[in-house]
């Protein structure tokens, strides 16, 4: 397990402006506890985070996605409905032309199904008991892969 | 009050104890340095080396703990405990189509389960029909999906309604299913008086933690206290509320901000009924608790012990109750969900297990025991059993069950007891003073709680001032047995075309002018402030769908939209 230091430096590598997050909670259930800490650690870790708050549809995050013009975009679901759901918010990207952010998923999801969900075109899957330090230096590095391309 | 202990008693202990902590202590430090500096519970509490009676000097024995089955009911509500009866064994259960459902019922009902508990999808969790566009893809998924009392009728067919009681975890929308379960147990040739089981209907926790409100916090109390006041009238054995820490807890909170968030919201719901003219000892009775059973054993056990104790004073000496039964404090428990890990899933059996004793220790009325598969999906029947078989082994083989209270009288469970009773007033302090729980939902006062709390608890884990094992210590790299669980295979996509199918034949099939007559009636009725209940049974016996009754509530009542705080 890293620390602040490791984190700092980082992001001292990225270029460009603060790092922009959405975390959103697709599909109906109310869990709320994971998305709420992993946004409260992305903030803490100097990025500018967005929720949505509960019970979005894909059509709704795809929106919010491209209205704050984030870089990438955190999902937790917890209902087992992550397949989907996953399919759709990944299909209404495709369709808007947006190949460049990169979509990671938290929550309870079957090990059989992590393939299946990087088949759909989902980065990366974090399961239950994830160090927050882990998730943080994924969206750092994921960021800095975008924006390294993007250049 | 005469104490437990003389003065002359205590004198000898204190000076002993002074001794020893300058002669055995430091000799004992030297060899053997302590693990921490500091010990705390799970709500942060810190926990001393060591206890004496020097802690409790204080306890009135009578006043603060008294016999089990009288006033204060620390020790428990009846006189002989798990002597007389083992808590009712309650597995939370259900998944995919209502005939799914049915069938594992039947499994656990032959493997020795005791009460029934039903667990809804998504869709019907918040009101809606399995064929909304919302619905998409959670239909049958974390539970049963029902749409109309047809899908009810299927899962209790060949299940003698009279002689088993059902739990309904079910909220925003537990008038309707309530609806649905008496229409269905009216069917089987059940009486009124023989129906039995609860409806969860708490809306307050929805607004604090599950997160499956529908209605603006005023109305949802409205509608919850429409449910205990007909069921309180209507079906004498039926527990209409069950006022729930669990989700509270499981959202994040401490013990201690379980305990209190949870009895706030029972003295909200007494208050409002009491505003209804109803007599507080004709429903008090009828009032059920829900907790969680954490994995921190003595602060649990202290937790269930301290809310016995509370819920006897409020009843008592704040809303004036006589009956006995109404001060009794009668509570499901459920071992902790967001205790089990993903990492070596194994590990999870041990954990409930430790939970579950703590349970019975504290002097639970059931008890469902989680499944070691919950980390990724609804339990296996191989798993749901072993969870069964856990609650089995700690009633038949342990002995825990053959006394009353084993664990009072020491030092430690009494000392906590009471400092759990005593951080919880702090909160409930709190919460008066802003109006009542209502008011601080509103203000969004727990919510950030909770939060606060939740954040805090994984720094802790990060920082490995918590240990988790398999998580943050004993770490396993490459670990096989995650691959290992079998998994509950459903199909999905087939189970929610089939449902959509079956519910567009009831659309078409049924009488939808009388369909359409008793909504009106119904939003008639919600209009003017009436008791909903007899105008949803109505509309539910005419096969309208939980998604049309549902929006027909919306229409009178409004949806609520929570401020996205983290």
């Amino acid at each position: 397990m890293g620390g602040a230091a490791d984190i700092l430096e980082l992001i001292k590598e990225i270029r460009g402006r603060r790092i922009k997050v959405l975390v959103a909670k697709l599909g109906l259930d109310g869990h709320d506890r994971g998305a709420k800490v992993v946004a409260r650690a992305l903030k803490d870790a100097g990025m500018e985070v967005i929720y949505t708050g509960i019970r979005q549809s894909p059509e709704q995050v795809v929106e919010t996605a491209i209205q704050e013009d984030v870089d990438i975009i955190g999902v937790s679901i917890l209902s087992g409905a992550h397949i989907p759901l996953m399919e759709r918010l990944i299909s209404l990207l495709r369709e808007k032309g947006i190949d460049d952010i990169p979509v990671f998923l938290g929550g309870t999801i079957p090990l059989p199904d992590i393939p299946k969900l990087e088949e759909i075109g989902v980065d990366k899957v974090f399961l239950p008991g994830t160090p927050l330090y882990d998730i943080i230096k994924y969206t750092v590095e994921a960021v800095k892969k975008k924006r390294s391309r993007g250049n | 009050m005469t104490k437990l202990y003389n003065d002359k008693a205590l004198d000898e202990i204190k000076a002993r104890l002074e001794k020893w902590e300058k002669e055995t202590l430091p000799r004992s430090l030297s060899r053997f340095p302590e693990r921490s500096e500091e010990f705390t519970t799970l709500s942060g509490i810190p926990v001393k080396r060591l206890y004496t009676p020097l802690d409790v000097k204080d306890t009135s024995y009578m006043e603060k703990l008294g016999l089990p089955g009288e006033y204060p009911f620390t020790r428990g509500i009846h006189a002989t405990m798990y002597r007389g009866r083992i808590w009712t064994m309650r597995m939370f259960s259900g998944f995919g189509s209502a005939e799914d459902t049915n069938k594992r019922l039947k499994f656990l009902i032959s493997h020795g389960e005791t009460g029934l508990s039903l667990a809804f999808d998504y869709p019907t969790l918040v009101g809606i029909d399995s064929d909304d566009p919302l619905a998409k893809g959670e239909v049958g998924v974390c539970g049963v999906a029902v749409s109309s009392l047809l899908d009810m009728e299927t899962i209790f067919d060949g299940i003698d309604m009279g002689s088993i009681t059902t739990n309904m975890t079910i909220n925003p929308p537990a008038p309707v299913l309530l609806a649905m379960y008496v229409a269905t147990a009216e069917k089987q040739g059940v009486p009124y008086s023989k129906i039995g089981g609860t409806t969860q209907n708490d809306p307050l926790k929805e607004f604090i933690a599950q997160k499956s409100y529908v209605f603006p916090p005023e109305p949802s109390v409205k509608i919850a206290m429409d449910v205990v006041e007909w069921s309180v009238k209507n079906l004498p054995k039926w527990n209409p509320i069950s006022i729930s820490g669990y989700h509270i807890r499981e959202a994040g909170s401490t013990a201690v901000q379980e305990l209190a968030f949870t009895i706030a919201d029972g003295i909200e719901y007494v208050r409002h009924l009491i505003n209804r003219g109803l007599d507080v000892d004709s429903f008090a009775p009828r009032l059920s608790f829900f907790f969680d059973s954490h994995i921190n054993f003595f602060e649990e056990i202290a937790k269930f012990r301290a809310a016995r104790r509370m819920w006897a004073k409020i009843m008592r000496e704040w809303f004036n109750a006589k009956k006995e039964r109404s001060l009794w404090m009668r509570f499901h428990t459920q071992t902790a969900g967001v205790s089990l890990t993903a990492q070596q899933p194994f590990n999870n059996i041990i954990r409930t297990t430790i939970e579950a004793l703590a349970a019975v220790l504290g002097g639970t009325q059931s008890l469902h025991t989680n499944s070691l598969d919950e980390p990724f999906r609804v339990p296996s029947e191989f798993a749901a059993k072993i969870a069964l078989r856990t609650q089995q082994i700690i009633a038949y083989e342990t002995g825990v069950a053959d006394t009353v209270d084993p664990l009072a009288g020491s030092y430690y469970v009494e000392w906590l007891t009471d400092k759990m009773e005593e951080e919880a007033w702090k909160y409930i302090d709190r919460i008066e003073m802003m109006g009542g729980m209502t008011e601080a939902v509103k203000r969004g006062y727990p919510q950030r709680e909770i939060t606060e709390a939740s954040f805090r608890f994984q720094r802790e884990v990060e920082e490995r001032k918590r240990y988790i094992v398999g998580v943050n210590i004993f770490v396993e790299e490459e670990e096989d047995e995650i691959r290992n669980v079998p998994l509950l295979d459903i199909n999905q996509r087939e189970i929610e075309k089939r449902q959509i199918e079956r519910l567009r034949k009831l659309r078409r099939q049924r009488n939808n002018e009388a369909v359409k007559d008793a909504l009106n009636k119904l939003r008639k009725a919600a209009s003017k402030g009436e008791n909903i209940m007899p105008y949803v049974l109505e509309a539910v016996k005419k096969y309208a769908t939980l998604g049309e009754i549902m929006n027909t509530l919306k229409e009178v009542y409004g949806i609520w939209v929570e401020p996205p705080i983290y």
